[in-house]
């Protein structure tokens, strides 16, 4: 299974868990008409229509990222894999009142490859970061206006990280000295929680609750490449130690029926990174300790998004969101370089038959050129700053199957 | 409310967005598409002539990567998106920096520094760069820097010739004289009529003085009294002055238009060969502290019996206490009254201060009974800088720093005065930059560099030379005073993209 994406919004959250929330700027926390939300809102899941409802999609995701230095003239572009997170829902109904189902999904990663030894090469040559979420769900409905649901979060990832070791250090041949941090099969357990109300015919309300999730990597392997000789005693390849969060996401959203045909979506996700406070990596060697602050911050998104039944076969969606960048000023490190986005989306639907639907979502998103600092990198004791103007693009299409009966 | 037709306007807007790349990730103004420009200034023929700092050396030798990323040559680079044309060097052979002269290994390769022992060592290697039939003779070079040069040396004919080595001519100028009879650095240079030249020159006028300790009597006139000139003594800065203009004036007289930068001269109390080792490396606890001043009694007592009446603060100048702690070093200072007639044991030593710099090859033998510089054993269980005094060479004592300080003035205000003399000459202050670098350091807007030694990232292993990225920094700065003198918009380049030092 290829899970491998690109980290784009603020931080690595890879907001893409479905192909017609996406279509609708990633709304879906109160919509009920996909298995989509065993993802997006546990409590839906009574209020699906069918018997069974499975949803299956990968999303392909071009991004890059481009550094400069107005004073040095020096300039990088990322040149990064194209990112293709999954998404699979089932859902099935037990009886009136209780239906039950799993999700996997990819709701976190980071895929960035800077070109190696570039400018900000201490901070970060490449990051590939991802992390499968596998979560049995089960959903109650108290009557015909309210449900809850919950399903425990199983979830295994790795993450491969390269940087060099300072922005000088090189053996006696000029080569730069660089460490590589690799863990795979990382797991840890979280939670999935929602409540869903429908007071009319009209429109319907959903909270969603995703936890954090931490992630232990420990004794996992680091590998330091380019080691002068006379160092080598000092920095062997060893094991190290690190977490990495999975931040908390509260979604509190709206759907409203405009019409039989049309129905208009709002949701606001609020994600904790506020618990994001430094990325710390232990090396059992004399490299010793690694802190890198990070001091990320809560932030919120808006979302919106509408949905139109054209005829009999096609369903289209446009949507838009505002993405608020967690990271704060003097923080921006380049292993997560994208600023404060806005997303325009869209996308369609297709019945192929009356059981199986084709989807389509397209995301283009939309950075504006800014200046980011990190200014807490540590050389030799000297705090120094690594500046520069940063651009982003990043677009998306989606593809997905959805089987209902 | 967004109806049908805006919903299919909005799809054909992010379609349309995918087809025709509009939305690309590119900046308003890419540092890439930055235009240079000359202004005033013509570098279609640029020419550098000076000593190491212009050849590119670097951890005590002269290596390729080092020539490639001199300052020069980055200069040039920049030079060649504002009219510039090409720029040649004499690249050595290789990345290891020795030299053979006539098949014989001479000079040593590059230092690396080995994390084991904390010390710098050449890097291991055979060199293969010859002095004598390099291939490079019978061209001129646009980089005329060669390493040990002297103001003098530069005007001296024959300064190229394998006649003459070692002692009146120069391996590196061997390496690529034009003519090597005939050749003088400043000949070659002129002889290219260049356009635009940078001149830094008469570094070593004072600086061989000051890396040998200041142990040959301080000024000499090189022009008309060279017999009596000893390779490492301070040029005498009327004779200095006089060899500026010649040079400065062989550029007018084959382009009367000739443009160019003035390089002044460093301080040396900047520079980490002379600022690494502290005055007073000596830790010792109350036991030894006790045993050493027993030792130190009878000099103690035998300076003040003769000197207490006479001169009693040169007895407390050369009382020697040790206590519990950082202790002083020991030095020689031949400036003290010699009473070795009276008895050899009374050498002319005293503790050192902070005014008296240790140079950075005594880090090595400090507190041990290893050889010094000269070779030089001291006796059983009386270590360098404690039992036994630190050696003339080992240090720069107030007298000496002055004789440099002096002379470094005079020098500067000629090649000041120089720049200021002709309006088509810029001046450009390196030793502000060099007293930056030692008291702040640089921030180049992707990271930073300082004068510390080893760590600090300008400076390479041999305390003396800049590392590569310190080049750069360089460079940058001699770019703005350029744009400045000449209205011109030449571009920066990223020091952090250079090496610092080298690990073995």
């Amino acid at each position: 299974m290829c899970v491998a994406s690109s980290a784009f919004a603020g931080g690595y959250r890879v907001a893409l868990q479905g192909q017609k929330a996406l279509g609708m700027g990633h709304t879906g926390v109160a919509m009920t008409d996909s298995s989509e939300v065993v993802f997006f809102n546990p409590a839906g899941m009574v209020f699906l229509e069918n018997e069974m409802d499975i949803t299956g999609g990968v999303t392909f995701i071009d991004s890059v990222a481009k550094y400069q230095n107005q004073d040095t003239n020096t300039s990088a572009e990322t040149d990064n894999p194209i990112g293709t997170p999954i998404n699979f829902y089932l859902s099935k109904k037990y009886d009136e009142k209780i239906s039950y189902g799993v999700g996997i999904y990819t709701p976190y990663g980071n895929s960035v490859e800077w070109p190696t030894d570039w400018a900000g090469s201490h901070l970060v040559n490449n990051i590939e970061l991802k992390a499968i979420y596998i979560q049995p769900t089960i959903s109650y409905k108290f009557n015909d206006k309210y449900s809850i649901g919950f399903g425990p979060t199983y979830v295994v990832g790795g993450v491969e990280f390269n940087r060099n070791l300072s922005t000088a250090l090189v053996d006696e041949n000029g080569d730069r000295s660089n460490v590589n941090i690799k863990a795979t099969g990382v797991d840890a357990w979280g939670y999935n929680i929602g409540f869903m109300a429908k007071p009319s015919e009209k429109y319907s309300i959903g909270i969603s609750y995703r936890s954090q999730v931490d992630m232990q990597a420990r004794g996992e392997e680091a590998d330091f490449r380019n080691i002068p000789a006379s160092l080598q005693s000092t920095f062997p390849d060893t094991t190290f130690d690190a977490d990495l969060i999975l931040p908390a996401e509260l979604t509190i959203g709206i759907a409203y029926n405009l019409s039989t045909e049309t129905v208009l979506a709002f949701d606001i996700n609020r994600t904790y990174w506020g618990a994001y406070k430094s990325l710390d990596v232990y090396f059992n060697n004399g490299a010793g300790l690694s802190s890198n602050p990070r001091n990320y911050k809560d932030v919120n998104i808006y979302r919106i998004g509408i949905q139109h039944q054209l005829n009999e076969k096609t369903v289209l969606r446009g949507g838009a969101y505002f993405d608020e960048s967690p990271i704060q000023d003097g923080y921006f490190a380049p292993e997560t370089p994208r600023n404060d986005s806005k997303g325009l989306t869209a996308g369609a639907s297709y019945s192929l038959s009356q059981t199986l639907e084709l989807d389509f979502s397209f995301l283009y998103l939309m950075f504006s050129e800014f200046n980011g600092s990190y200014d807490y990198y540590d050389q030799s004791g000297t705090t120094i700053s690594f500046a520069g103007d940063y651009k982003s693009r990043v677009l998306a299409v989606g593809f997905g199957l959805n089987y209902k009966y | 409310m967004m109806n049908i037709n805006q919903m299919i306007k909005l799809t054909g807007v992010v379609t349309a967005c995918v087809i025709i790349s509009a939305c690309s990730a590119d900046f308003d103004s890419p540092v890439g598409d930055k235009a240079s420009s000359s202004g005033s200034a013509d570098f279609s023929n640029f020419v550098a002539i000076g000593d190491s700092l212009t050849a590119g050396y670097a951890d005590a030798a002269l290596y390729l990567s080092g020539q490639e990323n001199s300052f020069p040559a980055v200069l040039a680079a920049q030079f060649a998106k504002a009219g510039g044309g090409s720029f040649t060097q004499p690249l050595v052979s290789d990345n290891l920096g020795g030299m053979l002269i006539g098949g014989t290994p001479t000079l040593d390769n590059r230092l690396v520094l080995d994390a084991e022992t904390e010390s710098p060592a050449p890097i291991a290697g055979t060199p293969t760069t010859e002095a004598i039939g390099s291939g490079l003779n019978g061209t001129a070079f646009n980089n005329m820097g060669v390493p040990g040069a002297k103001s003098f040396h530069a005007g001296a004919a024959g300064y190229g010739n394998p006649a003459g080595l070692p002692a009146a001519a120069n391996p590196y100028f061997v390496r690529f004289a034009k003519d090597q009879a005939t050749s003088s650095m400043i000949g070659d240079a002129a002889a290219q009529a260049p356009s635009f030249y940078v001149m830094w020159i008469g570094n070593n006028d004072v600086l061989s003085y000051a890396t040998s300790g200041g142990v040959v009597d301080a000024v000499c006139k090189p022009i008309s009294a060279p017999s009596a000139c000893d390779p490492n003594a301070i040029t005498d800065p009327t004779e200095f002055a006089g060899v500026y203009a010649s040079l400065t004036g062989a550029f007018t007289t084959t382009n009367p238009a000739v443009q160019g930068m003035l390089v002044n001269i460093p301080d040396v109390s900047t520079i980490p060969y002379f600022t690494t080792v502290p005055y007073n490396p000596v830790p010792l606890d109350q036991a030894t502290a006790d045993t050493l001043n027993a030792a130190y009694l009878d000099y103690n007592n035998a300076v003040a019996a003769i000197l207490g009446a006479t001169d009693p603060d040169q007895v407390a100048r050369r009382t020697i206490t040790f206590t519990a702690g950082q202790n002083a070093l020991v030095i020689m200072d031949e400036t003290l009254d010699d009473l070795t007639g009276i008895d050899p044991a009374l050498l002319s030593m005293r503790q050192a201060t902070a005014e008296d710099l240790i140079l950075l090859p005594a880090s090595a033998y400090i507190g041990t009974e290893d050889p010094n510089s000269a070779g030089t054993t001291p006796p059983l269980d009386k270590p360098w800088g404690v039992g036994t005094p630190l050696a003339d060479s080992d240090v720069l004592i107030p007298s000496e720093i002055s004789a440099i300080d002096t002379a470094r003035a005079a020098f500067n205000a000629t090649i000041e005065a120089a720049a200021d003399a002709d309006p088509n000459l810029i001046f450009f202050d390196a030793a502000a930059i060099m007293t930056e670098l030692n008291a702040n350091g640089i921030d180049y807007g992707t990271g930073f560099i300082d004068a510390t030694y080893a760590t600090g990232g300008a400076f390479s292993l041999d305390g003396v030379h800049p590392t590569a990225r310190g080049y750069a920094v360089i460079a940058n700065e001699m770019i703005d005073v350029i744009n400045a003198g000449f209205g011109a918009s030449i571009l920066k380049v990223d020091p952090g993209t250079k090496t610092t030092i080298f690990f073995k």
